[in-house]
């Protein structure tokens, strides 16, 4: 298994406060990896660094061992192959389902490709195979704005999926979901992995237990422990920073 | 694919071709005029509102870039065009300089500034009727949006940077015609200027430049780039996650739309009889703002009806309360505002939607039960 992504030794501070303290962390592709940690351990500044929306004071972030993720935007990230769901849903919320999916399908970026853009049977049939994985067949003409909160976070993961991404950052997917919800996403993402890399941010115990991944703590802006959820649950300094709270 | 002429596109152009033809024809018939001349140059100046409102729709009401500089393209199209009318003149100035403008005799030039060299040609004006503000929102785009300036911020530098044009053109050195502008304006491509035949001629021009503003933004708008636009305005940074060059998207549309703008002011400027640096005054570019509201923000045949419409008012109400007629404009902003945010074009259509809705929801129920 060769490695997707390194962070080594990875710094930034914000008005100086550390939010990321010399982080080291490595992903391997296909793999799906749970990252935990309580408020403020980094975990959202981490994403922002990786997708090149935060640059780091020093460290090095490398994307499949020779590409530096540093020196690359939101969009330049995001045409490498990586995508991400944010904590709050965000999508397209004055434009339809079908819409919404359609903009995030994997194609050419650049405004003439776009201008002159017209949609192939092959599109079509993406968009209905991805709105009937999200459950969302019946609302493909709705507006996004109307969906229910649940519902924006499945377009939202449609969306991602739409971008054929090779890696997947997924903030908080569960956030707002019943618990029928919060198991389906969390087949849906042990289904995608393997063939993409995935991330996951998550509060929800259960649904990191349902993921049944390689765990990584986070705390203070560096990694605290790293294994199996069982084996970082065991860890004194885990238990007393996070989980005996 | 929904298609570039809708109900709404086909009423309005409908309507715009039915005044073209009617104005001229009607004027050919009856010898005792039909419409006066002025009042067919007073349309074609509206119709130029028209487009340059158009323009900053498609800017505004589809990107949220919120310009409260759009008179500066506008402006400089219309100095573009003055310009190849002034050499127009020749030698049938005051001073009957052949090659010199009155004014640049008057401040004792000896030889054609270089950015005049030219403009004696008419295709020469043409291009730079496009070329001067798309340069310019190019340079002022490229750096604002690279620097991801939004919001209120960019409104003010939009602004900062009509003042600045206003400023300069007022000097006298910049050799624009200083505080006068250009005038005195005989004839354009050899016709007069001030002959029936011509105004009318100008006034057909700018409507078909109005259908075409308006066709040329519905074809944006609803390709797949329209879909980004949108997407900017709504949720910039998950547009940027996708993986689009928001920058990239920007800077086009808001070149595309200082040409419209550009070519608005070109066929204002020969029907007005002059361009003047109070042209590119803020409240002039507010102004603009203020007929997209009116008319319906993001709908592009709104923005072309709040300019008809304000255009008209305001001639109708100088006429009538010469003194307060400015107060009467701001009430009825703000009461359109208030009452009609979605500005008139929503308020005629919410009109015409409710009967048969209602019925639709009717039929729904009855089929459900």
């Amino acid at each position: 298994m060769s490695i997707q992504l390194a962070l080594d030794g990875v710094n930034r501070s914000f008005d100086g406060f550390k939010a990321i303290n010399n982080l080291s962390l490595t992903v391997e592709k296909g793999e799906l990896r749970a990252v935990i940690g309580p408020n403020g351990a980094g975990k959202t500044t981490m994403m922002d660094i990786i997708t090149g929306k935060t640059r780091p004071d020093t460290g090095d972030v490398l994307w499949n061992q020779h590409i530096d993720l540093t020196r690359l935007d939101e969009a330049g990230t995001a045409r490498l192959g990586i995508g991400r769901k944010f904590q709050k849903p965000t999508v397209f919320e004055t434009q339809s389902v079908e819409d919404n999916i359609a903009l995030a399908l994997k194609d050419d970026r650049s405004v003439w490709a776009t201008l002159f853009h017209r949609r192939s049977d092959a599109d079509t049939a993406r968009i209905t195979e991805l709105l009937d994985l999200v459950k969302l067949t019946d609302a493909r003409d709705a507006m996004a704005g109307d969906l229910s909160h649940g519902q924006k976070q499945w377009l939202e993961i449609g969306m991602l999926l739409a971008q054929d991404p090779e890696l997947l950052l997924v903030d908080e997917p569960a956030a707002g979901m019943t618990d029928a919800e919060t198991m389906r996403t969390a087949e849906l993402l042990r289904g995608i992995a393997g063939k993409h890399t995935v991330v996951v941010v998550e509060h929800d115990m259960d649904f990191v237990r349902a993921l049944n991944c390689r765990v990584t703590v986070l705390h203070q802006g560096h990694v605290l422990a790293e294994g199996s959820l069982d084996h970082v649950s065991a860890n004194p300094q885990v238990i007393e920073v996070y989980l005996g709270r | 694919m929904t298609a570039l002429i809708d109900r709404r596109m086909g009423i309005f152009l409908a309507g715009l071709f039915v005044l073209t033809v009617a104005i001229p024809l009607g004027n050919l018939a009856f010898t005792d005029r039909f419409v006066p001349s002025y009042v067919v140059s007073l349309f074609g100046k509206y119709l130029c509102y028209a487009l340059l409102a158009v323009a900053l729709d498609l800017v505004w009401g589809y990107c949220g870039i919120l310009s409260l500089g759009h008179g500066a393209f506008f402006a400089l199209g219309g100095y573009a065009m003055g310009m190849h009318l002034m050499r127009e003149i020749g030698d049938r100035g005051v001073y009957g300089n052949p090659l010199l403008p009155d004014f640049m005799v008057f401040l004792n030039y000896d030889a054609l500034p270089w950015y005049w060299l030219g403009f004696d040609m008419f295709w020469f004006a043409c291009i730079m009727v496009l070329l001067a503000p798309g340069a310019l929102a190019f340079v002022f785009g490229w750096f604002a949006f690279r620097s991801r300036v939004t919001g209120v911020y960019l409104s003010i530098i939009t602004q900062a940077m009509t003042y600045a044009l206003m400023l300069a053109f007022f000097r006298n050195e910049m050799g624009f015609g200083g505080n006068n502008g250009l005038t005195d304006f005989k004839d354009v491509l050899g016709f007069n200027l001030q002959s029936d035949a011509t105004r009318a001629g100008l006034f057909v021009l700018s409507a078909i430049a109005l259908a075409a503003g308006l066709l040329i933004a519905k074809a944006i708008t609803n390709s797949k780039l329209g879909k980004v636009l949108i997407a900017v305005r709504d949720a910039e940074s998950r547009t940027r996650f996708i993986g689009y060059r928001v920058e990239h998207y920007k800077l086009f549309v808001f070149v595309v739309s200082a040409m419209m703008a550009g070519v608005a002011g070109a066929l204002y400027t020969p029907q007005v009889g002059i361009i003047n640096p109070g042209e590119f005054s803020p409240a002039n570019s507010i102004g603009i703002v203020i007929w997209v509201a009116l008319g319906g923000r993001g709908t592009l045949v709104g923005a072309a009806m709040g300019a008809i419409i304000v255009g008209a008012a305001q001639t109708l109400l100088t006429g009538w309360f010469p003194e307060i007629w400015i107060f009467v404009l701001g009430a009825l902003f703000i009461f359109v505002t208030i009452f009609m945010p979605q500005g008139v074009l929503g308020v005629i259509e919410n009109t015409l939607r409710r009967r048969p809705a209602a019925r639709d929801l009717t039929t729904a129920r009855e089929a459900k039960a």
